[in-house]
């Protein structure tokens, strides 16, 4: 077949295309992903008993902020790596910045505390299995997101991968929150990171076989 | 240089809210900038040009949902394109291929190349191989110039049931063009 002939195939009936469906099934998508995290925790992992009295501790809010904004940050990243050749802007820095914050204040946290303070701090009562149930409590996200990438275009597949892995990872800590009971900067800092690490290198490992188009 | 940008991304707008003829004319203004660029980067491989500015052509039309009308247009483009021909080189396993410079968005308007050569790869006889559901509504929208509701009455299929299949069968041809591989 011609070029031309092939032109004039591809314009006969063309149909518009929704350009703001992305949009719809990017809320529409996390949202029931999101949803199905926090099924998972209440019914599965539980809520700890003490919630309530932790929403007056400044820390804690400090910790929701950290996962919120890399939930955010990380679905920026992503919902750009999703089209062709749209720049990733400060999605980087904005990935940075909580991260950077909380490793600031991890450290500090760490020179003020006494000497025998320190490990207890770093390790808290839960560090051996915080990575791993944050990981699971990515899975919901991280299978919705890499369908709506496929829904897309992205030509960065490694990186788009490694988005949506990290955003799966951030929403999974954001919905631990529930269960965790760690409030300490130097735990999050390690732990919580870990937690959003292991997503975002599976994604970046499948990236380019899942994501090719 | 600007002037292109502009001109394409309001063809493109327009061809997105359906309007055929602006789309059309998207498309033909588009090809000469795919095939000067893949000349360009396909100098050792002048057969698999058109081969691959049709695969590229439909994956413009298949991923046109995905332009957002507040990006550049040529950059759209560009990434497209530049993810074709290093999809290919992948596919030849040319990595010699990978170090050649392919980043620079303004180099789809530096060159620009009209003379559309046949392709040696046959679009249609991949036609062909897709399943009745997918192939006829292509065969009657897209080549004879059918409406979907003739479309519809001519196969007994649902109208809706048309568009699937020739939304899903541009998908397939897709495909089947990538596994079908270039050149011999």
């Amino acid at each position: 077949m011609r070029t031309d002939d092939l032109i004039l195939a591809l314009a006969a009936g063309a149909e518009p295309v929704n350009v703001r469906a992305a949009r719809w099934r990017y809320f529409t998508g996390m949202g029931a992903a999101t949803s199905v995290a926090l099924l998972l925790v209440v019914y599965w992992m539980g809520v700890r008993p003490d919630f309530l009295d932790g929403l007056d501790l400044p820390m804690f809010w400090f910790k929701e902020l950290f996962c919120a904004a890399l939930v955010v940050a990380g679905l920026l990243a992503m919902v750009r790596l999703a089209r062709p050749g749209m720049r990733l802007a400060w999605a980087p820095a904005l990935i940075a910045a909580p991260l950077l914050a909380m490793w600031a204040a991890a450290i500090l946290e760490l020179l003020t505390a006494e000497p025998e303070e320190r490990l207890p701090l770093l390790l808290g009562v839960s560090w051996s299995e915080c990575p791993y149930n944050i990981v699971v409590l990515s899975l919901p996200v991280f299978v919705v997101a890499i369908g709506l990438l496929r829904r897309m275009a992205p030509t960065r597949l490694r990186l788009a991968g490694a988005a949506a892995g990290f955003v799966s990872g951030a929403v999974g800590a954001l919905v631990y929150s529930l269960h965790c009971p760690e409030l300490a900067a130097a735990f999050l800092s390690v732990w919580y990171a870990l937690g959003m690490l292991i997503p975002t290198v599976v994604g970046a490992l499948l990236g380019p076989r899942l994501l090719r188009w | 240089m600007s002037a292109t940008e502009d001109r394409l991304r309001e063809l493109m707008v327009r061809g997105q809210d359906g309007d055929e003829v602006a789309y059309l004319q998207f498309l033909r203004e588009s090809s000469p900038l795919l095939r000067g660029f893949l000349r360009k980067r396909l100098v050792r491989l002048p057969d698999d040009v058109e081969d691959l500015v049709q695969e590229t052509l439909i994956a413009v039309h298949n991923q046109r949902h995905t332009y957002d009308a507040g990006q550049p247009l040529t950059a759209w483009l560009h990434a497209i394109v530049r993810y074709k021909l290093v999809d290919l080189f992948r596919r030849r396993a040319r990595t010699d291929a990978y170090n050649e410079p392919l980043d620079v968005s303004i180099d789809l308007l530096s060159g620009s190349d009209d003379a559309a050569a046949e392709a040696r790869r046959d679009i249609g006889k991949l036609l062909a191989t897709l399943p009745d559901r997918q192939r006829l509504p292509i065969v009657y929208v897209k080549l004879e110039g059918l409406t979907v509701v003739e479309t519809a009455q001519r196969t007994g299929m649902s109208e809706s049931a048309v568009k699937i299949g020739i939304h899903r069968g541009m998908k397939a041809l897709a495909a089947a063009i990538r596994t079908s591989g270039t050149g011999p």
